[in-house]
């Protein structure tokens, strides 16, 4: 993926809706401009991310991708931090 | 310089102005355009319990003004001792696979419910009371119904920390009237 990421956060092995709201407290606490990579295995969070990004203001959804690793579906979402309020 | 309705275009600027005045006015009126969501949860089963849980929760992800008002059985969602032990039963839930006629025998609720804990267990679902706690985190408001509350002969100190006792169906309507979602589960 293009994007350096910033900040990592791990939710592998979380569920619905554990991947979105963990995202949204890890986000609250970046710099405008950062971007945060989100590790995930759940398989929903690829439309969940989407969704959640497109719904709030102040975060965009650069990329995201899935790759097998370690015999297990790795979704990677990197969200970017475009506003502090 | 008159056009065809006699109108001045000096009156006509000014107008403009005054509208452009009034919109940019209407804008900074309705400043937090974020939106809201009420949810009344009357449900304290533990598959009841996940619904109004998870929709709060990711609302508040998004950024809304979330509400979760609690009543009736829902309340145990909000009790400290009680969420912790919420049960459920095969009865009335043919997809289950459990006949109904075995389904009412002494101690299956309890079989039933061991097995949905072991599926949420084993499936990473997060707990009732992760769910709770994380959506405490955001700020969601949880409100005890006060009429509830008394009716179930419970303690306003054994809610959670943070819940909200001492409210009405007016306190819930009041919010409603200005939500965005409204949802009764």
């Amino acid at each position: 993926m293009e994007n350096e990421p910033d900040h990592s956060l791990d939710v592998k092995g979380e569920s619905c809706p554990m991947p979105v709201v963990k995202t949204k407290q890890k986000i609250d606490q970046l710099q405008e401009g950062e971007v945060l990579e989100v590790v995930a295995t759940d398989k929903g969070s690829m439309s969940d991310i989407d969704g959640w990004a497109s719904g709030t203001d102040g975060v965009e959804l650069l990329e995201q991708s899935k790759d097998e690793e370690d015999g297990e579906t790795v979704y990677r979402h990197h969200v970017r931090r475009t506003n502090t309020k | 310089m008159t056009d065809e309705d006699g109108a001045d275009p000096e009156d006509l600027e000014a107008r403009v102005e005054e509208l452009e005045e009034r919109i940019a006015e209407m804008e900074a009126g309705t400043d937090d355009d974020g939106k809201s969501m009420v949810i009344i949860a009357t449900k304290g089963t533990l598959d009841g319990a996940y619904p109004p849980l998870i929709l709060a929760s990711t609302a508040a992800a998004f950024d809304w003004e979330v509400t979760v008002f609690h009543t009736f059985w829902g309340l145990d969602i909000l009790h400290e001792e009680k969420s912790k032990n919420l049960g459920m039963s095969a009865v009335g839930n043919p997809n289950m696979g459990v006949p109904n006629l075995a389904a009412v025998l002494p101690g299956m609720d309890a079989v039933t419910t061991k097995m949905m804990r072991k599926r949420i267990d084993e499936n990473d679902v997060s707990t009732v009371e992760e769910l709770l706690e994380i959506s405490l985190d955001m700020g969601v408001e949880f409100q005890a119904c006060q009429m509830t509350i008394d009716l179930m002969g419970y303690d306003e100190d054994d809610f959670y920390d943070g819940v909200t006792v001492g409210v009405g169906a007016a306190t819930a309507l009041e919010k409603m009237g200005d939500a965005d979602v409204q949802l009764l589960v």
